[in-house]
């Protein structure tokens, strides 16, 4: 308890927002290594989950990313991040490292998500589409993308969160963003620093879930939006990894 | 053929080799910690929601209280969990295992209820007929018919927890993870990293492995109904 009461002091001192070593710093920090990571992972999963939905093909290797997904732990996506960054290309440690170990954990949450939506598109619209006449780029991009639109969106949510989430381990490799508060509060028992890691990484994460939810009501079509219920507490669930 | 990729294998196998020869027992007394630490773990969070399970099939306005907690629990990431309990449990096997229990409660209570709630009605008041009273119903005859799913929980469960196991070397345990928080402090030195992100992969899927064959031996209708 005390230490959430240091943790609500620190957040209030306006002396913890600004500097080299602020809040704000470190929230940039911590932006800077999710967004690259996650279009990244969007870039590469997305269309890849797409293509495979549409010609459903690739449940061998659905089924096999979403096991082997499970069994690798977080930390040794960090490591896997490590040794290319530091080893394989040369970028050093602290940045590329934990952009590395995001884009690898976003990438199974997108793929899966956007896979199994294409796929379930309603036959009967898919051959309503083919008697009409669409080709198979068309049916692709007018009726299959859209149709799946909510449940991609839902898989960019699950993976912008985890993202998020998942940033803080980069500390671990003398990465910035929120994480340091966490780990440095950690390993100098200053809970209340911690605490308040703890407290922005969590408030991040519903920011962004909301941002993402923004996007959708803009990009979605209105007919086909799911309702709010799907969050990010059932999908988590359903892409099976603790972050 | 020097690439960057190669110099990395070859420069680091024979130091590699030697590191590994040279701190087996290590390596295995922590394959040990990894799987007593998970092994604790799923068995507390088994008994854990086979109550929690019980409480909500039988009152049933706290169902949804009950799975809506466990599900957020699960969102909540490893790198912030263990440092929350550390204040109130210290650097101890107990902060561990009670992180560790806490995110196995999703999927064990989600498929002890789906695999209950799936007998067949008609099974269940053939035995009420009988005379079954409700507790020796749910222990003999729900439970067993609802084994496939509740080991199912219990596979997936076990993988997520042999990976969340090395996030507890934060506070000293780790199992093989204790290596990837070794590597980190000795410089980034790749015997100990890569010792410490693959022996839990090879180790889950073994797990998981294993787990199936219980399953099916338990489980023998179920073969016979599939075959």
């Amino acid at each position: 308890m005390e230490a959430l009461i240091d943790a609500v002091g620190f957040l209030a001192d306006p002396g913890n927002w600004a500097g080299d070593r602020g809040i704000l710093v470190r929230l940039i920090e911590h932006i800077q290594l999710c967004v690259p990571a996650l279009l990244a992972a969007m870039v590469v999963a997305i269309p890849a989950g797409v293509l495979a939905g549409h010609h459903r093909r690739g449940q061998a290797i659905g089924t096999f990313i979403a096991n082997v997904g499970r069994a690798i732990p977080t930390l040794a996506l960090l490591v896997f991040g490590l040794i290319l960054s530091v080893r394989v290309l040369g970028l050093g440690i602290s940045y590329w490292p934990t952009v590395f170990a995001l884009f690898f954990l976003a990438l199974h949450p997108l793929f899966t998500n956007t896979y199994t939506a294409v796929k379930n598109v309603d036959r009967s619209l898919v051959e309503a589409a083919r008697g009409m006449g669409y080709d198979e780029r068309r049916l692709l991009l007018e009726v299959e993308v859209p149709v799946a639109s909510p449940v991609i969106f839902t898989a960019i949510r699950i993976a912008a969160v985890q993202v998020v989430a998942t940033a803080p381990i980069g500390a671990l490799a003398a990465g910035g963003g929120f994480g340091r508060f966490v780990l440095d509060g950690f390993g100098s028992r200053d809970y209340g620093l911690m605490y308040a890691g703890i407290i922005l990484i969590a408030l991040l994460a519903l920011a962004t879930e909301r941002l993402v939810d923004a996007i959708e009501r803009v990009a979605v079509p209105d007919g086909l939006r799911l309702d709010a219920e799907d969050d990010v507490v059932s999908v988590a669930a359903a892409s099976g990894r603790a972050v | 053929m020097t690439g960057p990729l190669t110099s990395l294998v070859l420069g680091q196998a024979a130091p590699a080799g030697q590191w590994l020869r040279q701190n087996g027992d290590v390596i295995v007394d922590r394959g040990i910690e990894h799987l007593q630490l998970t092994a604790i773990s799923i068995g507390l969070g088994l008994v854990i929601s086979i109550a929690l399970s019980v409480i909500a099939l039988r009152y049933r306005r706290t169902y949804r209280p009950i799975t809506m907690a466990a599900g957020v629990v699960f969102t909540i990431p490893s790198i912030a969990l263990f440092p929350v309990l550390r204040p109130y449990f210290g650097l101890t096997a107990t902060t561990a295992i009670i992180g560790l229990t806490l995110y196995t409660l999703l999927f064990l209570i989600r498929n002890i209820l789906v695999g209950i709630e799936s007998v067949p009605a008609d099974v269940v008041e053939a035995a009420e007929g009988q005379g079954y009273a409700r507790n020796r119903l749910f222990v003999e005859i729900e439970l067993p018919l609802a084994l496939p799913v509740i080991l199912a929980g219990v596979r997936i469960a076990t993988v997520t927890t042999i990976g969340l196991v090395t996030i507890t070397g934060l506070i000293g345990y780790g199992g093989f993870g204790f290596f990837i928080f070794d590597g980190l402090r000795s410089n980034l030195y790749l015997p100990k990293l890569l010792v410490g992100a693959l022996a839990p992969m090879v180790l889950a899927l073994l797990a998981d492995g294993a787990l199936q064959l219980v399953e099916r031996a338990l489980t023998p209708w179920s073969r016979r109904a599939a075959g």
